[in-house]
């Protein structure tokens, strides 16, 4: 009686809803492998029920009918010994891990192989902060993906090791610097999905989180193409600021005058430099754009020619917004 | 001996055991597993080696180079000779001659002394010679603290003050006081001709060494030498200890179970280092 | 010999009025440099308790901060510090050597009818290396703590500011002390066995001792020489592990986990090897498989050799070595599981008492069932993708470390302790103590299952709304668990100021550690022991004058011309 409430219980713990929606147990499926995982844990969480409830049952009815009591004061003469019933229990447990063993290792494969027409997207981790580089250029906070698209993801950290982990996705890895990870996923449902950091990773760990928006597959072209000439829907400073930070410019270049390893952009506009040859040059928009194609033809005094060249790598009206947003750090905006 | 108490106590035995015999036993399976423990703790270096050796084979070949071999091959002697006379010590006080058990023990702690002293020498060379790398490979290359001399000198003199001689000229040239952060070019000029001559030696390597990876060459040789040469003093103060008990006259009696014990630790430290000697020096 | 053997036969009667052991020296240092191994051990005890409450502050705190999303009490920085050391404490100082070095020391020369372990002055040097230990990660905590995270990851632990080095040196220190532990226990039990005590007639506890050892020996010099690559790479800019400097952060996680996958097992052994003790005893009945629990320890030590890959399945290793490693993991299963099915053999057809230490067995049985079927969620590759770093492997982690061994340690307790000090304590609030850490530790970790399972990865200040519920559950549980604890200091306090004296053998155990006086004389026996069957209850019976349970035949087990045949 006991034994089938439990089973009832046992049985509605582990429902899976057809719609693939949260269960008791785990959050909503959406991604293709997110259901074999499921199948999985809930098959072992089924072996794992049975065993439990076998053993505590087990145990209490021994307890209760062997108690030592009045007119049981000591045991019942017993074997102590049978190797049958004991290679008989380590047979089905080694069946069972086997078998275990194998469906974990069957949907390990589909998890670990990404498909090869993936689409592919960069993701770098930072304390505390992720960011997602598309094939284009284009840099995003947020991880944006089309639905029913098996999306590969190449990761590497510039810091400490963190883990990319989307819970609705099943998905999960490391993320590690001076290393490249690969980890993919085919979402199944639009919709937002939680990313988090698993890996601890400092101050920020529990706010390094970010989200996927997964699109349905037409709407994914369309808003990538919206979001990557962001410059037409922002002001130039606007769009060459967003400019300053995804691509680049900033691991060299503060906006505060303090120094790194080119030179600052905080009041350059206008300003007159000396190079390394000695000769004094004014910064205005012919300068700078020949600076960011052909950065180490013109090297100001102090600082070494280690520039990369953009060109082909920023368009012209990038580059327009660049120079707006330079001459927009005149200490007088009150921006930094 | 249905009693706890005998009697007829052998100075020897200590009171938990029943039998020499068990006291002998338990005192060398203690060593032994002490052993198996402390190779384990080189078997970690050794398996860092073996991982960065696979990954960048490149730079073990070109970073061993500056490593002297002669010195390592008299080290290596000077070891096994060590090692001879440790045997001959253990012999000794088994047959009670308490002079030659004296002898061999003063004999390995001076073998000891030497391999320290030596490996002092060696041990200033590399810190030069990691200076130089990095500071070639990478012009503005942090140099850390390892290469600061003063504590080296400090961590390995105390085993040998004796040694001095020892040094080659080369190293006399530098003042251990000077500041090794500075590039090759900036330092004294002792150091410049050493730089000259090594610049002249590795420029054929430079180009396909990774300077991260010749500077974790350095790293791991320093803390296997840095390792080994600490174990080695731990040795010497055993033999020490054991010749304070030769004094006292504790093995007139042939219960040499300690000298055996230390004997045995400094067989491992001597294959230890033939081990390292086999795979820092001759890479080739 | 020359005395007479008249006196042998209540050869328990002589101690107890007598000297014992707590009594024979007076003074601080007559402890501090003793080599007695029941003092060393009572040091131990004091020593590890202390920490254990150390740890457990350290985590009531951290769930008082889980309380609400977001701060609490503390800040992100604090906090961080605070599960870190709660992690260092729990493990480093708390678990490793609690039943080895605590229990294990007082209890394995006795169940050998030894004098002593075989190396008494490794044993005293092995407390002082712990105190050591413990003292510089102490210092560490007072110039400002770490926030690693007890596994010390790199580079994490090459950058951040806080006190790594010297919080890492402890830990090294810690584990010498580990390594000698072990390494006297296998040389006491390989030499200091009695006359008749082969290895198949040693206690179940000695067995798991000799694995747990083994392992000791052989993992412990691997973290020693990994913590002291960390300290290098941190002072001295060696570049082992930071990709900065040249190193490979995953090198870092193989070599930690070579050692601390093992030391999970160095953790359950012993737990599993009381339990066996207990079982049997509190059965009143011969153990049940006595050849495949024994053989089943010593493949748990094999196996927690092969395992500790699995726990980077997402570190970025190939798949194929995942793979490998998730099949050789599950072979851990096999041996834990076996030992369950003996236990409950073991129960069949019993006598079972239900005095306090029994209801740890059963709620060792009860908890360690959920924490070793949830391994199997980890062990499995897809299913470990999703929960590892999660409340799930947490949850997990604590029901064997906690649910098994914190408990097993408190049922080895209460069943040695009116043999280490003479007293009985109150079974009335040993039931209601017992009865609120059961409780209260499945409220605080069953709820983290929940959690973990939905994706609440670990070591998160801040948290989704949604997981408030089962957090604030979590911490009512913490509480409810300190307050058990807080009876039973209270009980075992008042056991000894003025507990009611302790019989010799006051449950019944047919090892050898019973048959002495409570508390034990110096030199722990009157007479040579023989060894003989250890389960052998049925050789004893309680004798109703005394309270005691003595041997029908008591020369039976003395090494005589008469009783030694």
């Amino acid at each position: 009686m006991i034994l089938t409430g439990l089973f009832d219980v046992m049985t509605r713990l582990i429902r899976v809803p057809e719609d693939g929606g949260a269960t008791f147990w785990m959050p909503p499926q959406g991604s293709t492998i997110a259901g074999e995982v499921d199948w999985l844990f809930n098959f072992i969480l089924g072996i794992s029920v049975v065993f439990f409830v076998l053993i505590v049952a087990v145990m209490m009815v021994f307890v209760v009918k062997y108690r030592r009591r009045e007119g049981r004061e000591t045991a019942s003469p017993s074997p102590s010994n049978n190797t049958l019933l004991e290679i008989t229990w380590m047979a089905i447990s080694i069946m069972l891990v086997v078998i275990i063993f194998f469906f974990g290792f069957k949907s390990y494969l589909n998890i670990s192989t990404p498909p090869a027409n993936a689409y592919e997207i960069q993701v770098a981790g930072q304390k505390w902060d992720w960011s997602f580089t598309y094939p284009n250029g284009y840099v995003d906070q947020d991880l944006h993906v089309p639905a029913d698209r098996p999306v590969e993801l190449v990761m590497t950290s510039v810091d400490v090791i963190h883990s990319f982990y989307v819970p609705a996705f099943r998905v999960k890895m490391d993320v590690v610097p001076g290393r490249f990870t690969k980890t993919w996923f085919e979402a199944t449902m639009p919709g937002e999905y939680d990313i988090f950091c698993a890996e601890y990773c400092g101050t920020g760990h529990s706010d390094m989180s970010a989200m996927v928006i997964v699109h349905t597959s037409g709407e994914f072209g369309p808003w990538l193409e919206k979001a990557s000439n962001f410059l037409l829907t922002m002001t130039p400073e606007e769009g060459g600021r967003k400019l300053y930070e995804i691509r680049g410019c900033q691991q060299c270049h503060s906006v505060d005058g303090g120094p790194r390893t080119g030179p600052t952009f905080f009041k350059m506009f206008g300003k007159e430099e000396t190079l390394a040859d000695g000769s004094i040059i004014t910064v205005d928009e012919a300068y700078i754009r020949e600076s960011v194609l052909e950065p180490n033809a013109k090297v100001v005094a102090g600082f070494e020619p280690v520039m990369p060249t953009y060109q082909g790598r920023l368009r012209d009206d990038e580059i327009a917004a660049l120079t707006a947003y330079m001459r927009s750090l005149d200490g007088k905006m009150g921006e930094e | 001996m249905a009693e706890m108490h005998s009697t007829d106590h052998n100075p020897d035995l200590a009171p938990h055991f029943e039998t020499i015999d068990q006291q002998r036993q338990s005192s060398r399976l203690g060593m032994w597993l002490f052993l198996v423990a402390e190779i384990l703790f080189f078997g970690g270096l050794f398996c860092v080696y073996v991982i960065y050796r696979v990954n960048q084979p490149e730079v073990f070949t070109f970073g061993h180079q500056f490593l002297d071999k002669n010195l390592g091959t008299l080290n290596t002697l000077v070891l096994i000779c060590s090692s001879l006379t440790m045997a001959w010590a253990v012999r000794a006080a088994q047959l009670r001659q308490r002079m030659i058990l004296t002898l061999m023990l003063v004999l390995s702690f001076l073998l000891a002394g030497t391999f320290l002293g030596v490996q002092y020498v060696e041990y200033s060379h590399q810190r030069q010679n990691a200076l130089l790398v990095a500071s070639q490979l990478a012009p503005d290359a942090d140099i850390p603290a390892e290469v600061q001399p003063e504590e080296a000198i400090s961590a390995s003199v105390e085993g040998a003050p004796d040694e001095a001689p020892l040094e080659a000229p080369m190293v006399e040239a530098v003042d251990p006081g000077v500041s090794m952060i500075a590039p090759a070019a900036a330092g004294p000029a002792g150091l410049a001709t050493a730089a000259d001559r090594l610049a002249a030696q590795a420029e054929r390597d430079l180009v396909n060494v990774d300077p991260a990876g010749a500077k974790t060459f350095f790293s791991i040789y320093f803390l296997m030498a840095g390792l080994h040469g600490f174990q080695v003093l731990l040795g010497m103060i055993a033999m020490l200890w054991l010749l304070k008990l030769t004094f006292q006259g504790a093995f007139d009696g042939g219960h040499s179970i300690k000298v055996g014990n230390t004997a045995l630790y400094w067989h491992v430290a001597v294959v230890i280092w033939i081990y390292m000697f086999l795979l820092m020096y001759l890479i080739d | 010999m020359a005395e007479g053997h008249s006196a042998v036969v209540t050869p328990m009667s002589e101690g107890a009025s007598g000297d014992n052991y707590l009594t024979t020296g007076k003074g601080v240092l007559s402890w501090l440099f003793t080599l007695d191994h029941k003092r060393i051990s009572v040091m131990y005890m004091v020593a590890i308790l202390s920490s254990f409450l150390f740890g457990g502050m350290f985590a009531l705190l951290v769930r008082t901060e889980m309380l609400t999303p977001g701060a609490t009490i503390m800040t992100a920085d604090t906090f961080n510090k605070m599960f870190t050391l709660h992690g260092v404490v729990m493990i480093f100082l708390f678990i490793i050597p609690g039943i080895p070095a605590a229990l294990g020391n007082f209890v394995l020369p006795l169940m050998l009818g030894a004098k002593d372990v075989a190396l008494p002055r490794l044993n005293l040097l092995g407390f002082w290396c712990w105190l050591t230990g413990a003292t510089v990660c102490m210092v560490s905590i007072v110039v400002g703590a770490v926030d690693t995270g007890w596994t010390f990851y790199a580079p994490y632990s090459t950058t951040t500011g806080t006190a790594v080095v010297s919080m890492t040196l402890g830990a090294l220190i810690l584990g010498f002390s580990s390594i000698l532990t072990g390494l006297n226990f296998i040389v006491t039990i390989h030499t200091m066995r009695p006359e008749g005590m082969t290895w198949f007639k040693m206690p179940l506890f000695v067995w798991s001792l000799y694995s747990t050892a083994i392992i000791q020996v052989l993992a412990t010099p691997v973290l020693g020489i990994t913590l002291l690559l960390l300290i290098a790479e941190r002072t001295l800019g060696v570049g082992i592990f930071d990709p900065a400097l040249g190193g490979d952060p995953v090198l870092y996680q193989h070599f930690f986990w070579f050692y601390s996958h093992p030391a999970v097992y160095i953790m359950i052994l012993p737990a599993m090897g009381i339990i066996s003790e207990l079982v049997s005893v509190f059965s009143g009945k011969h153990i049940f498989g006595y050849k495949f629990i024994a053989w089943s320890s010593v493949a748990i030590a094999v196996f927690s050799f092969l395992g500790w890959g699995h726990h980077m399945f997402t570190s970025g290793q190939s798949p194929l070595v995942n793979v490998i490693f998730s099949a050789l993991v599950f072979g851990v299963a096999i041996p834990s599981s076996l030992m369950v099915f003996n236990w409950l053999a073991t129960m069949y057809k019993g006598a079972i008492s239900l005095a306090a230490p029994m209801l740890y067995v059963l709620a060792f049985l009860f908890l360690f069932s959920i924490g070793g079927l949830t391994g199997l969620f980890l062990g499995a590759l897809s299913t470990n993708i999703h929960l590892h770093d999660t409340y799930f492997a947490v949850a997990h982690f604590h029901y064997l470390m906690f649910g098994g061994t914190v408990i097993a340690f408190l049922g080895g307790i209460h069943y040695w302790w009116p043999k280490m000090f003479g007293r009985m304590y109150s079974e009335f609030w040993a039931r209601i103590s017992a009865a609120l850490i059961f409780v209260g530790f499945n409220l605080t970790f069953f709820t983290l299952f929940v959690m973990g399972s939905h994706g609440m990865p670990r070591r998160y200040y801040n948290y989704l709304e949604v997981f408030k519920p089962y957090q604030q559950a979590s911490t009512v549980g913490s509480y409810l668990l300190g307050l058990g604890f807080m009876i039973m200091a209270y009980y075992l306090a008042q056991s000894l100021l003025k507990g009611e004296k302790a019989p010799e053998n006051p449950w019944g155990g047919a090892s050898l550690e019973w048959e002495t006086a409570s508390p034990p004389i110096s030199r722990n026996f009157e007479h040579e022991m023989i060894g003989l069957d250890p389960y052998d209850i049925n050789a004893l019976e309680l004798s109703s004058d005394s309270g005691s349970y003595i041997r029908k035949d008591p020369s039976s087990i003395l090494l005589t011309q008469a009783g030694g045949e």
